[in-house]
């Protein structure tokens, strides 16, 4: 993360880095005031953009066009790192023959981006010597996620701006502790550090350090997936433990039907949120300041957690609550502290092989720190070299996203964070400064469209998508342009999730969040 | 009085700022950053600020609940346990494991999250385990 104060340049895109990750665009003004030269392209004006040497407004959707329309200024002009490309990349051919056929015209016409300000976000970007990007979920949560990830690789080879300090395609994570809830195995497909459970080898080395005869191999359900089998009745029993999906997850109506046909509903949170609400069974856990642990930030920096205060009332450590339904429910688990339970994750995962509590003291270590003595690896893919072996270019086209505006539903809608609230409000909400800060939800609307509806500021509006309908005042402002709305998904009572399209990314199953067509209608 | 600074990684973004927390018999009372952190270098944002502040909220669950003729009552720990471990059962025994989801988290430890893993596939028997990384 510090490193991006020493980039000449930084491209921003689909991150709204100084609301959500406050303390990484500190890094990104630091390295302002010593001279360097930050792009941002987004469709909403945030507050980053105000700083930038060039902010272009792409419209929601049209990355992947954006990007290939960049990759062509750098081709034409020979601005690429041909040396990079030919030690430590492959089908290079391919991807090139695919941007050769990109126009600019046509570039400028899908995103709404000058044919000039590609050229300057181009050039910017490829005469650096050390060029970071970063970007965050306005990138990734689209029907085409992984394409907008992988042309952002592809930008990033083409220029050699990877495996070097201050250079590299780095992703924030959304929330404190995604990526170890990742590195631990909280996925479908993988065991912790990302061993695979249809890999035989890893698969009988946890069945063995965990003592069962077997374990299952077949790639579990994701969230969208375990929706589904509860509608056909494969799924019968969920449990939930500090997630809220009736306000995090797109089509939130549908949501709450899913969750009341299960047989079985536990959720395990502190607070009683909208989702805990549908449970039979709500089991309360304890917030970060009543526990002991470690959290694993996004830099996969592994830092402790340390008990405060007492936990509140009757509410237990979340790990005993498992380790207790497990043991009665015939799998005996026998941790006396989370200290135990880290020693036996640290065995079993080679890149969190070297860490102990003790090391853990102070700044914490960055995996993979796979021995006693391993100071820890600050940046991957370090010298061109790749997890893979060699970089791979992926030739990509442009694609649409899953829902257009059409004549009945004219605009366009995007979601997000505002600064003083933390995705579902579960924590912020029942913080009295920041509820103080910003009490309701409101809907970013651009002047000329709020004048074509006869609408002020704070009116009231009725904002409906093929899934859904809410209210909501309004917030007049050209952060966002013409025919494009923004509305935060903090806010219960305006769940702005009911809208949202649930259609995902088929590789990454990641929602289209970010895009939606939406009518609005004046409240009177 | 019982005044005492506890060191702790914040519950909010994936930055993972380093602060103290400031309690007094008991009660959270602040947040003081942590100028030694690499992360955030003695810096904090307003959610940072002002962490200490919803944890012991009065709104906060402190006992559990169990839905009881379509009302969600206060139970003992010994009676949601038995709850929770016999239904998860008689769903893995009437429809199989693959009939039981989990759905682990961001906002809980990692201690925590290896445990559920642990229990979804070793003890339940399947890979039905995923979390909010994608929203």
């Amino acid at each position: 993360m510090s490193e991006l104060e020493d980039a000449d340049t930084i491209f921003i895109i689909g991150s709204n880095t100084a609301t959500s990750h406050p303390l990484v665009a500190t890094r990104i003004f630091r390295a302002i005031e010593k001279g360097a030269r930050v792009l941002v392209a987004d469709p909403r004006k945030n507050q980053i953009a105000a700083f930038a040497h060039l902010y272009v407004r792409h419209r929601p959707g049209t990355d992947v066009a954006l990007l290939n329309g960049m990759m062509k200024v750098i081709l034409d002009q020979g601005l690429e790192d041909k040396a990079f490309i030919a030690d430590n990349t492959e089908e290079f051919e391919g991807f090139k023959n695919l941007i050769h056929a990109v126009s600019l015209d046509e570039v400028s016409g899908i995103t709404g981006v000058s044919v000039e300000d590609i050229q300057t976000l181009a050039e910017t970007y490829a005469k650096a010597d050390k060029a970071s990007i970063v970007y965050c979920m306005g990138i990734t949560q689209h029907t085409n996620g992984v394409n907008n990830v992988k042309s952002l690789a592809n930008l990033a080879m083409l220029t050699g701006n990877i495996g070097k300090y201050a250079t590299g395609v780095n992703p924030l994570r959304g929330q404190n502790n995604v990526q170890g809830a990742c590195d631990m195995g909280g996925l479908p497909n993988v065991y912790t550090g990302y061993q695979p459970v249809t890999l035989g080898a890893a698969n009988k080395k946890f069945a063995e350090a965990w003592g069962v005869s077997e374990l299952p191999s077949k790639i579990g359900l994701t969230i969208p997936e375990m929706l589904h089998g509860i509608e056909k009745g494969e799924v019968k029993a969920l449990w939930i433990m500090g997630e809220n999906p009736v306000v995090s997850d797109p089509d939130a109506n549908h949501v709450v039907k899913a969750l009341e046909k299960l047989e079985l509903l536990i959720v395990q949170d502190i607070f009683l949120t909208p989702t805990a609400r549908l449970a039979h069974l709500v089991l309360p856990g304890v917030s970060f300041a009543e526990k002991d642990g470690t959290f694993s930030n996004t830099e996969r920096r592994v830092t402790r957690v340390r008990k405060a205060v007492a936990p509140v009332g009757d509410s237990r450590q979340d790990w005993q609550i498992i380790q207790d339904i497990s043991s009665r429910f015939g799998y005996k688990m026998e941790y006396d502290s989370p200290e135990t339970i880290f020693k036996e994750i640290a065995s079993l995962t080679p890149s969190y092989g070297g860490m102990t509590y003790e090391r853990l003291e102070g700044p914490g270590l960055q995996w993979p720190c796979p021995s006693p003595e391993h100071p820890g690896t600050p940046f991957l893919h370090k010298d061109g070299k790749f997890t893979r072996g060699k970089g791979l270019f992926h030739a990509i086209g442009y694609k649409p996203p899953a829902e257009l505006t059409d004549e009945e539903y004219p605009f366009c809608m995007t979601t997000g964070r505002v600064y003083a609230h933390y995705h579902t409000g579960t924590m912020t909400r029942n913080s009295k400064s920041l509820d103080f800060e910003v009490p309701e939800g409101f809907l970013e609307m651009n002047p000329a469209d709020a004048e074509a509806l006869d609408l002020c500021d704070g009116h009231r509006v009725r904002m409906a998508s093929r899934r859904g309908e809410i209210e909501t005042r309004i917030m007049i402002t050209e952060r966002v342009e013409k025919g494009v709305v923004f509305m935060p998904f903090h806010f219960e009572e305006s769940n702005v999730n009911k809208l949202t399209n649930p259609a995902y990314d088929p590789i990454a199953k990641i929602p289209e969040f970010k895009v939606c067509a939406v009518k609005l209608e004046k409240v009177s | 009085m019982d005044y005492r600074n506890t060191l702790t990684t914040c519950t909010y973004c994936g930055c993972g700022c380093n602060f103290f927390l400031e309690s007094l018999d008991g009660r959270l009372t602040g947040t003081i950053p942590c100028k030694t952190s690499p992360v955030n270098e003695g810096k904090l944002c307003i959610k940072g600020w002002n962490v200490h502040q919803f944890v012991q909220s009065e709104k906060r669950l402190t006992k559990p609940l169990m839905r009881k003729n379509g009302e969600l009552v206060e139970v003992s720990w010994d009676e949601a346990l038995d709850f929770a471990a016999s239904g998860l059962k008689a769903v893995k025994e009437g429809t199989g494991p693959d009939a039981v989801g989990f759905l682990a988290s961001a906002k809980v430890t990692n201690e925590e999250n290896y445990l559920m893993q642990k229990f979804a596939r070793a003890g339940v028997g399947t890979n039905n385990i995923d979390h909010c990384a994608r929203l």
